[in-house]
């Protein structure tokens, strides 16, 4: 296609829902004046005409598939025969299934833990340098970048040349300048889990961070003036003043880092594609999608393992919405 | 300026290092991007901003390009093909000994052939007869090559690659799956926000529960509508339409909810005076809640923008992979497999790829960080 035809196409998929809002509310306001005030109706037609086609695309994409993939996951392959707790049975004997579950895990320990560290740890330097602003601009920068995008800048770091080559990896190159022999990490069972941890670490420290120092400045100042002239040292009241202060965004940006690290598909798909003992959840479910012409029910126990990870967080989240109601 | 203690160095250095670690990665790829393709595959990015020396092999022209001048045949070229500012100063014509020569000197091949290789490459090579092989020789030299760089890989990558148009490919994926949420959520925000009706709670507790429901419990269930809605009225599966649609839906929750929250914040009296005033939900809408949240929309927009141009998963599940709809992530994640020893080319394709959020990053940081501090916890 080429790009006249591109721009039409999305021209006109903007322009119907335009029309859509503006011709609906339009009629509706030139037949109120024509009939009689039916104020009620007229109400109920507009409260239909603002919340339908959110209601319908909330229903259709996520609402109606949360419910169609559990019961998906007691059917069979094509999603037509009761299998019952078959498809179950299956992952806890399935050796990949083991392995992604002891990975998710890893990641799920490893992963929200360093990033918020590193995020607080770089806000409070950046706060006090001068080039702080800099600094968080270029750390922030690895967010906008897309998953596979990080994935090629990284396999690049870790390249691999055997030892009498020259290294183009800046990894193996540090290593051989340091008399170690190259290695090609990615291969390296348990620990290349960690190397492409490293890669999400170094996105999401991003988001930490800015979040992070938004948080800071609601410090009152005085509180950590008095700090400092009681003779507290800076790394006292880091631990002591800033970390209890900040609890509640420290719990914030760790959930939502959690919920990412549970869905974690491009890093794994795009480096190791699960080779070498690197298999998570989101990866193993979307090779069931389409491994020998997919299978439904398999792809949705695996899906549906994901999901319990977000229900603590998901009940969470809705407990503190209600408390917020309530006030 | 503060005064320079210990310990406002020490974190000073600490917040260097971090800032080092963080950008040398990105920096590395862009500086590959643009090297020279045969340098890249053979030193590191970071060997490329001073002058190095190199060993390589070359190919002499073969019998094609011989003249006859006076007695002896000669081929004259230049090794490199064309100067490309290298210095030679050592060459050989024998694997076991690949720098025998200075450069002006006279080097003798195994068949009694004369060769002399000059400094920036052009070499005579002289023969009592003619020249009958088609092939040439190897030489063998060792070269200053100063820092050079070049666009040729973005070329190369745009145009031949194929990821031009996977580039407008994923701009037609990326505008309308950010615009139409923008247009159905804001009335579906102020219909949660200033309007009554049934069920309200409901739908808002709803929302909040969506925001955390991961994107992979829709994929499966989803993808199979897709299928029969294609078989059904015999268009295709997969189409732009179709991706927009399921961009709208998993990016519905976390749009709703950051414009509610925002919505929330504006003065009630002022919907109450308009409402007085006779003006409908739909004049209070256009008229007053839009202009007043030009900043919110503008944060969204751009969260919502970069998470549809820098996702893979869906861009996978419901597009094709031929290249009228490929997206620039799964260009990527192809080239990755199929092109994964060619750096010249990946380090191109995912600096390209990277343009448009780089952009839009340095652009407009602000509107960026204050999307993502509203709250952002997308499904």
């Amino acid at each position: 296609m080429n790009i006249f035809s591109l721009a039409t196409t999305v021209l006109i998929g903007v322009l119907f829902f335009i029309a859509f809002f503006h011709l609906s509310n339009f009629l509706l306001d030139y037949f109120r004046i024509k009939a009689a005030r039916k104020f009620a109706l007229e109400n109920s037609i507009r409260v239909i005409i603002f919340i339908g086609p959110a209601f319908i695309v909330l229903f259709v994409f996520i609402i109606y598939p949360v419910f169609e993939t559990i019961r998906l996951s007691f059917y069979d392959k094509q999603g037509e025969n009761f299998v019952g707790l078959h498809n179950y049975a299956w992952a806890l004997n399935d050796p990949d299934f083991k392995r992604s579950i002891i990975n998710n895990l890893g990641w799920l320990l490893v992963v929200p833990t360093l990033s918020t560290f590193f995020g607080l740890v770089i806000a409070n330097l950046a706060d006090r340098a001068w080039w702080g602003s800099i600094a968080k601009s270029i750390i922030f920068m690895p967010m906008a970048i897309s998953f596979v995008g990080a994935g090629v800048i990284w396999k690049f770091m870790y390249d691999y040349r055997g030892p009498g080559d020259q290294q183009i990896g800046l990894l193996n190159a540090i290593a051989v300048s340091l008399g170690f022999e190259p290695q090609a990490w990615l291969t390296i069972p348990i620990w290349n889990n960690f190397f492409l941890m490293a890669i999400m670490i170094w996105i999401q420290t991003g988001l930490a961070l800015v979040i992070f120092s938004a948080a800071l400045r609601t410090i009152p100042s005085e509180t950590l003036d008095a700090a400092r002239i009681d003779g507290a040292s800076e790394f006292k009241i880091f631990w002591k003043i800033i970390i209890p202060y900040l609890e509640q965004t420290i719990l914030v940006i760790w959930t939502i880092i959690t919920l990412l690290v549970l869905k974690v598909f491009d890093i794994i798909y795009a480096m190791t594609n699960g080779q070498w003992q690197t298999e998570v959840l989101a990866n193993l479910m979307y090779d069931w999608m389409f491994r020998g012409g997919g299978d439904t029910g398999r792809g949705s126990v695996l899906a549906f393992c994901i999901l319990i990870g977000v229900i603590p967080i998901l009940a969470w989240n809705l407990y503190r919405h209600k408390q917020d109601q309530k006030v | 300026m503060k005064k320079l203690t210990f310990s406002s160095i020490f974190s000073q250095l600490l917040l260097l290092i971090f800032v080092i670690v963080w950008i040398v990665p990105t920096f590395g790829l862009f500086i590959s991007s643009l090297r020279d393709k045969d340098v890249l595959a053979i030193s590191g990015w970071w060997t490329s901003f001073t002058t190095t020396e190199v060993n390589e092999i070359y190919r002499t022209e073969g019998n094609e390009s011989q003249i006859k001048e006076g007695d002896h045949y000669y081929i004259k070229g230049n090794l490199f093909g064309e100067d490309k500012g290298k210095q030679i100063f050592r060459f050989g014509v024998t694997s076991k000994n690949i720098d025998e020569f200075e450069v002006g000197d006279k080097a003798m091949f195994k068949d009694k052939t004369e060769i002399t290789v000059f400094e920036n490459g052009d070499y005579i090579w002289k023969s009592q007869e003619e020249f009958k092989k088609k092939k040439g020789k190897r030489v063998f030299v060792s070269a200053k090559s100063p820092p050079s760089f070049t666009l040729d890989n973005y070329k190369e990558v745009l145009f031949k690659e194929g990821l031009g148009q996977a580039f407008l490919n994923t701009f037609a994926v990326a505008l309308p799956s950010t615009i139409i949420p923008l247009i159905i959520c804001s009335f579906f925000a102020y219909a949660l926000t200033w309007m009554k009706f049934y069920g309200r709670d409901i739908l808002l507790a709803s929302i909040i529960a969506s925001l955390v429901v991961p994107l992979q419990m829709s994929l499966i269930p989803i993808l199979t509508v897709y299928n029969d809605f294609g078989a059904l009225f015999g268009v295709a599966a997969k189409s732009y339409p179709g991706i927009w649609m399921a961009h709208t839906g998993f990016g519905l929750a976390s749009t709703t909810f950051l414009l509610w929250n925002f919505l929330k914040s504006l003065p009630s009296e002022m919907m109450e005076a308009a409402k007085v005033d006779g003006a409908t939900h739909y004049d209070t809408f256009l008229k007053i809640v839009v202009p007043l949240s030009i900043p919110a929309f503008a944060s969204i927009f751009i969260l919502q923008f970069l998470w549809v141009w820098n996702d893979l998963l869906v861009g996978l599940v419901f597009l094709d992979k031929h290249p009228s709809e490929i997206i620039l992530t799964a260009k990527l994640k192809e080239l990755l497999g199929s092109r994964g020893e060619n750096w010249e080319i990946l380090t191109t394709g995912a600096f390209v790829s990277m343009t448009v959020p780089l952009f839009i990053f340095f652009s407009l940081q602000r509107y960026f960080i204050r999307g993502l501090v509203a709250g952002s916890i997308k499904g």
